[in-house]
């Protein structure tokens, strides 16, 4: 009852010019207006009632690790860029993928680091200092039993590695095998402790509560990796909370490339992030999206009829568009590789996060201009 | 102003009980359901309108009826542009949110010429429109108008373009200036084709109210940044007697893009959540508004114009204006809004059961894939790429439309999974076994990690495949042929 009055109330605030409008209309016999008749508005500002938490990525000398700076991401009270008197309090943050071997890649991505494809710690700084990286994703993929099967020591070397040619934070991934992974992510753990890593992958398929228990034990982060559902997602974080405060888990409920399936990406995580700031307790926390996988969709990378070419423009546009596409729909950290990408992808945030009030008017004189 | 967010705050879609009340709850069939709440249902998904409901015509539902059709019309008005075939519909949206229902007409996408452009040029534009189709799963995707700009702002030139480009294609047009009798000039000869007008502004909406109304054509209203203005010229528009609007809060590319997304989510937001019938009217977005830009190199302007226009695709645009046609830049918007505009309500999985291919005989390949529609379409088309894999078995298997990787990596079978269980199923049920004579199977690569048990299960030899299905005929010419022969 109380709920409707302040309704019925909110109607009559919000639209009189609605409300005059309508029995205006009704009038059978109508009298032009000569000037522009004023019907200025103010829409809301919508407070939703849940907040997602804050996870700070990285430490530097004084927080126990050796980064230049940390980040932190999350926060938001509100849905992303949906309005500007109400932003995010972070801005989303690009990380590259760098590979701890030598793996195939399309040639668009080729050209840009060929020459540092067998140094992870060269290719990290290449990232960072050329590509302007904001974090480094280092995915151990030689670990692969099926791969180089590298021992977890080893591997934890090449991270240490990295940590030192880079001063950004840093997120390590693994291969995927659920017991290599965790054995790698152990020895990890302990070599980088105080780093606070993003360890990339806890996931249901694997001893979960193992991997809690690492990341725990040296103050880590972990990216919480289900598949494309909800519920799964749920239920790894209910897990992971018995062992992790939440402030030290960032999720990742998977990401299809445009073309290959982005609509249930886009619209998985616009549900997680809305169902967050309704007050869903298991799903406020920031998510994370792999770009980098448009570069399974075949037309990022495949030749194709010459009016689709070249494709050392289209497949950067591909990853550029998965990973805009998934910003809009609420995304915290996003993972990329193409320098082109990354570039665009930066700027468009920078934009999208500029703290001012509203510029004078400005018209974009597009209908008269000769291009 | 500060509004607590509720449930879908004001505006909300009505359940089939509210419509229910409406109707005349006797349960008559009459429109082929089994009762009235059942028709309620169909109503709120959207499935079926009331003019379906033959007593509702009646004059005693008179009342109910009106509110019917203001319970379910749609709080983003549906604006035709164009006649016959190839009219294109935009607006008529419903939700904010893809999931909250659906989106209903595809942003469209209208490519820009100019009534300076020589005679060969405009005609080679015109055909290059035409020709910028790409078929993505079972779908032919295409460009929907050409809109003629005024750049010399001379009334003969716009006028010959706009019959010359009228005359070269079906697609309807979109009329840019600002100038109202340059405006004129252009439909005078092409009206009955109910090109939008662009654009009322601020100065000349009273002679471009004026023109709407004596041709009887879709109108767009310019007033950039400044959604008060643009609510205020709408208004006026409205009650000058302009009821087709479409609204372009402008957009800034550079400096001002935060205002741009601002903007266009917030006209939509007043539309859909605060029921704001003034506002509630489709968008148009510009991503052409990079090339007043000229310094940067070409390639540049392309590669921003396909970022800007695929983040106003997700942020609500129902038109865009866009000046590249390049392949390599339009593609990804063409198949964002595919993919957004999906129906998200429809099952996303295709019937299981064996494929064949080509005429395969008993040493022909057998391979496994899931039964998502976009996989299955994917792989199919793979298979047919080429000669080497055009010919064979393609088991798939029921994940209830789960994609392969998503699918391998979940362990039951009870939520999409892929067991090797369920692949053993398949190759019983299938017949395969019947009709090849070798007992070796090829595994999608992402499925690589279910090998041994299926080895297990079935008998039969695993060969894991590619990951991408792209290169299933390399993979069939390197790993079938030639290496099972030597």
């Amino acid at each position: 009852m109380e709920d409707e009055k302040k309704r019925k109330k909110a109607v009559i605030k919000f639209g009189p010019n609605a409300c005059m409008h309508a029995k205006l209309m009704a009038q059978p016999s109508r009298i032009k207006p000569t000037k522009i008749l004023e019907a200025a508005f103010t829409p809301p500002i919508v407070e939703y009632p849940g907040q997602i938490v804050e996870v700070k990525l990285g430490a530097t000398k004084g927080e126990g690790g050796t980064r230049r700076k940390s980040i932190v991401i999350g926060g938001e009270k509100s849905l992303t860029f949906y309005d500007s008197r109400n932003p995010s309090p972070h801005p989303p943050v690009v990380s590259c993928d760098v590979f701890d071997m030598k793996i195939p890649l399309p040639k668009a991505i080729k050209m840009h680091i060929e020459s540092v494809m067998e140094d992870p710690a060269a290719w990290a700084k290449r990232c960072v200092d050329k590509f302007g990286a904001e974090m480094i994703t280092l995915q151990l993929t030689s670990i692969d039993p099926k791969m180089k099967d590298t021992p977890p020591k080893e591997a934890a070397k090449t991270v240490e590695e990295v940590l030192q040619a880079v001063d950004v934070p840093l997120a390590v991934g693994g291969c995927g095998n659920p017991v290599k992974d965790l054995a790698v992510f152990k020895e990890v753990s302990a070599v980088a402790e105080g780093e606070r890593l993003l360890i990339s992958s806890v996931s249901p398929w694997m001893d979960t509560k193992g991997a809690a228990e690492t990341i725990k034990k040296h103050g880590h982060v972990a990216l919480a990796l289900s598949g494309m559902d909800m519920n799964e997602a749920r239920e790894l974080n209910r897990t992971l909370y018995s062992i992790l405060p939440r402030e030290q888990i960032v999720m990742d409920t998977s990401t299809a490339s445009l073309g290959s399936g982005l609509e249930f990406t886009y619209t998985l995580m616009a549900r997680i992030r809305l169902a967050a700031l309704m007050g869903d307790y298991e799903l406020q926390h920031p998510m994370s999206s792999g770009a980098t996988n448009a570069w399974f969709a075949r037309e990022s990378w495949k030749k194709m009829a010459p009016q689709w070419e070249p494709r050392k423009l289209r497949g950067p546009l591909w990853e550029t568009v998965t990973a805009l596409t998934s910003l809009m729909a609420g995304v915290d950290y996003v993972m990329m590789m193409h320098p082109a990408a990354v570039r665009t992808v930066k700027d468009v945030i920078q934009r999208l996060m500029e703290k001012r009030v509203k510029k004078p008017e400005k018209t974009t004189d597009w209908i008269s201009i000769r291009i | 102003m500060k509004r607590r967010m509720r449930r879908n705050g004001k505006r909300e879609i009505p359940s089939p009980l509210d419509l229910y009340k409406l109707l005349p709850r006797t349960n008559c069939k009459e429109c082929g359901e089994r009762n009235c709440i059942a028709f309620a249902a169909k109503l709120v998904n959207k499935d079926a309108s009331i003019e379906e409901c033959p007593p509702l015509l009646e004059k005693e539902y008179e009342e109910a009826k009106n509110k019917l059709w203001k319970l379910l019309k749609p709080p983003v008005k549906e604006v035709t542009i164009g006649t016959g075939n190839s009219a294109v519909k935009i607006g008529g949206e419903f939700v904010m949110h893809r999931h909250e229902l659906a989106y209903i007409n595809p942003t469209a996408i209208a490519i820009d010429v100019t009534d300076e452009l020589p005679h060969g040029e405009l005609l080679k534009r015109v055909k290059e429109v035409k020709d910028c189709t790409y078929t993505y799963l079972d779908q032919e995707l295409k460009l929907d108008l050409i809109a003629v700009r005024s750049t010399s702002n001379d009334r003969a030139r716009f006028k010959r373009a706009v019959e010359k480009v009228a005359e070269n294609t079906v697609l309807p047009l979109v009329l840019c200036s600002f100038n109202p009798s340059v405006l004129k000039a252009g439909l005078t000869s092409i009206s009955r084709e109910k090109p939008l007008i662009y654009a009322a502004t601020k100065d000349n909406w009273k002679d471009i109210a004026e023109l709407a109304l004596m041709y009887k054509c879709p109108l767009a209203v310019s007033a950039p940044n400044d959604l008060n203005l643009l609510r205020s010229i709408t208004q006026t528009l409205i009650e000058y007697g302009v009821e087709d609007l479409v609204l372009d809060p402008g957009t800034d590319p550079n400096d001002g893009f935060l205002d741009t997304v601002n903007n266009f989510t917030t006209l939509r937001w007043m539309a859909c959540r605060e029921g704001d019938e003034l506002l509630g009217f489709p968008l148009i977005g510009a991503p052409i508004a990079v090339w007043v830009n000229l310094e940067r190199a070409p390639d540049v302007s392309k590669w921003c114009e396909a970022s800007i226009a695929s983040i106003l695709v997700t942020r609500y645009a129902d038109l865009l204006i866009m000046h590249t046609i390049d392949g390599w830049a339009m593609l990804p918007t063409m198949i964002l809004r595919q993919n957004l505009y999906s129906d998200p309500r429809k099952p996303t999985g295709v019937e299981p059961g064996l494929r064949i291919f080509g005429e395969p005989d008993e040493n022909s390949p057998v391979m496994f894939t899931t039964n998502f529609t976009l996989t299955y379409f994917t792989v199919s088309a793979d298979i047919q790429s080429s000669d080497i894999s055009n010919r064979c078995y393609l088991l798939v298997v029921d994940t209830q439309g789960v994609g392969v990787q998503s699918a391998a990596a979940r362990a039951s079978a009870a939520k999409g999974g892929l067991t090797a269980d369920m692949i053993a199923r398949a190759i019983k049920e299938s017949g395969v076994e019947e009709k090849v004579k070798h007992r070796t199977l090829i595994i999608p690569g992402m499925a690589a990690n279910l090998r041994y048990k299926i080895e297990d299960l079935t008998g039969w030899k695993v060969l894991v495949g590619p990951s991408s299905s792209a290169e299933i005929p390399d993979f069939i010419r390197e790993h079938w042929y030639k290496e099972r022969k030597s």
